[in-house]
C-alpha cells in the first residue's frame, strides 16, 4: 500500500473542490451533487486509515456516512420538488423569499 | 507496488479530473454524469485498499441509487432557463480564492504536524477477510448505532415523501 499521505491528499482536493462548487454555483441541484464529492471525500481518509490500522471500524463509519448521504439526498431533492412548485427556479440567488 | 501506485495514480486523475469537470459544466445532466464518473474512480481507490464491501456498497447505492435520484430530479425540474443563465454567483472569486485558501491552509497544518503520526510510512498489516470482517463489527461492536441510522432512514423516507406531496 502507498503511504497514507497520498489519500489524504487526494481527499483534500476533492474536498476542495466540492466546496469551490457548493459556494459558487447557482443551480440547487449542482450545489447538492457537490455536499456528496465532499461526503465521498471525508469516506477516502476513513478508508485509507481503516487500511493504515488494519481494522474495519473506519469501513463502518464509511457506510454510516453513505447513509446519512443518502438521507440528505432525498430529503434535499424532495425539498426542491415542493419549491420548485411554488416558485419555478433552481437557482439559488433567486430563492430570496426570507431575504429582507 | 508498482500496479498498486499505477491503479491509484490512474483512479486518483480520474476522480479529480471528474470533479473538476462537474463543477465547471452548465449543464446539470452533464455534471451527474461526471459525478457518477468521479464515484467510481473513488469505488476503484477503495478496491485498491482492500476494502471490497465498500467498494460494492459504493456502487450499488451512490452510483445505483443516489445518482438516479438525481437524474430523476433534474428530469422533474425544468431546466431550460437555468442552462442559458450564469453558471456561477455573484461572489464566485472570492468564494473560490477563500476555498483555495482553506486547501494551502490544510496542507500546510499537515506538513508540519502530520509527523507526529508517522503517515508517511507505509503500512505492513494485511487486511483481514473484508465483507465478513465487516458483517461481524456492524452486528456486534457497533449494533445501536446501526439501529439508529436504520432510524434515521426511515424518517428521512417519511420526509421526502410528505415534502414532495402535492396536498399535506
Amino acid at each position: 500500500m502507498l503511504p497514507v499521505s497520498y489519500y489524504i491528499y487526494l481527499s483534500l482536493a476533492l474536498f476542495i473542490i466540492g466546496v469551490i462548487g457548493v459556494l459558487t454555483r447557482r443551480n440547487v441541484i449542482i450545489i447538492l451533487m457537490s455536499i456528496e464529492l465532499i461526503l465521498n471525500a471525508v469516506n477516502i481518509n476513513l478508508m485509507a486509515f481503516s487500511r493504515m490500522w488494519g481494522s474495519v471500524d473506519g469501513q463502518i463509519f464509511a457506510i454510516f456516512i453513505i447513509t446519512d448521504a443518502a438521507a440528505e439526498a432525498a430529503v434535499g431533492l424532495g425539498i426542491i420538488i415542493a419549491f420548485f412548485r411554488n416558485r419555478p427556479t433552481v437557482l439559488a440567488d433567486e430563492m430570496d423569499l426570507l431575504k429582507w | 507496488m508498482m500496479l498498486d501506485s499505477i491503479l491509484f495514480y490512474f483512479f486518483a486523475v480520474l476522480a479529480v479530473g471528474s470533479a473538476i469537470l462537474m463543477v465547471t459544466r452548465r449543464n446539470a445532466v452533464h455534471s451527474a454524469v461526471f459525478l457518477i464518473s468521479t464515484l467510481l474512480a473513488t469505488a476503484g481507490i477503495f478496491l485498491q485498499l482492500q476494502a471490497e464491501f465498500l467498494f460494492v456498497v459504493q456502487i450499488i447505492l451512490y452510483v445505483g441509487g443516489i445518482m438516479v435520484l438525481f437524474v430523476f430530479v433534474i428530469m422533474l425540474v425544468n431546466l431550460d432557463v437555468a442552462v442559458r443563465q450564469m453558471k456561477f454567483n455573484r461572489q464566485s472569486w472570492v468564494a473560490g480564492l477563500l476555498a483555495l485558501v482553506l486547501g494551502g491552509l490544510a496542507i500546510v497544518v499537515f506538513r508540519s504536524g502530520g509527523g507526529a503520526f508517522n503517515l508517511m510510512a507505509s503500512p505492513v498489516t494485511t487486511m483481514p477477510p473484508n465483507a465478513e470482517q465487516v458483517g461481524t463489527v456492524l452486528f456486534q461492536k457497533y449494533f445501536l448505532p446501526f439501529e439508529i441510522a436504520s432510524i434515521l432512514l426511515l424518517v428521512a423516507m417519511i420526509g421526502a415523501v410528505v415534502m414532495a406531496k402535492r396536498k399535506i
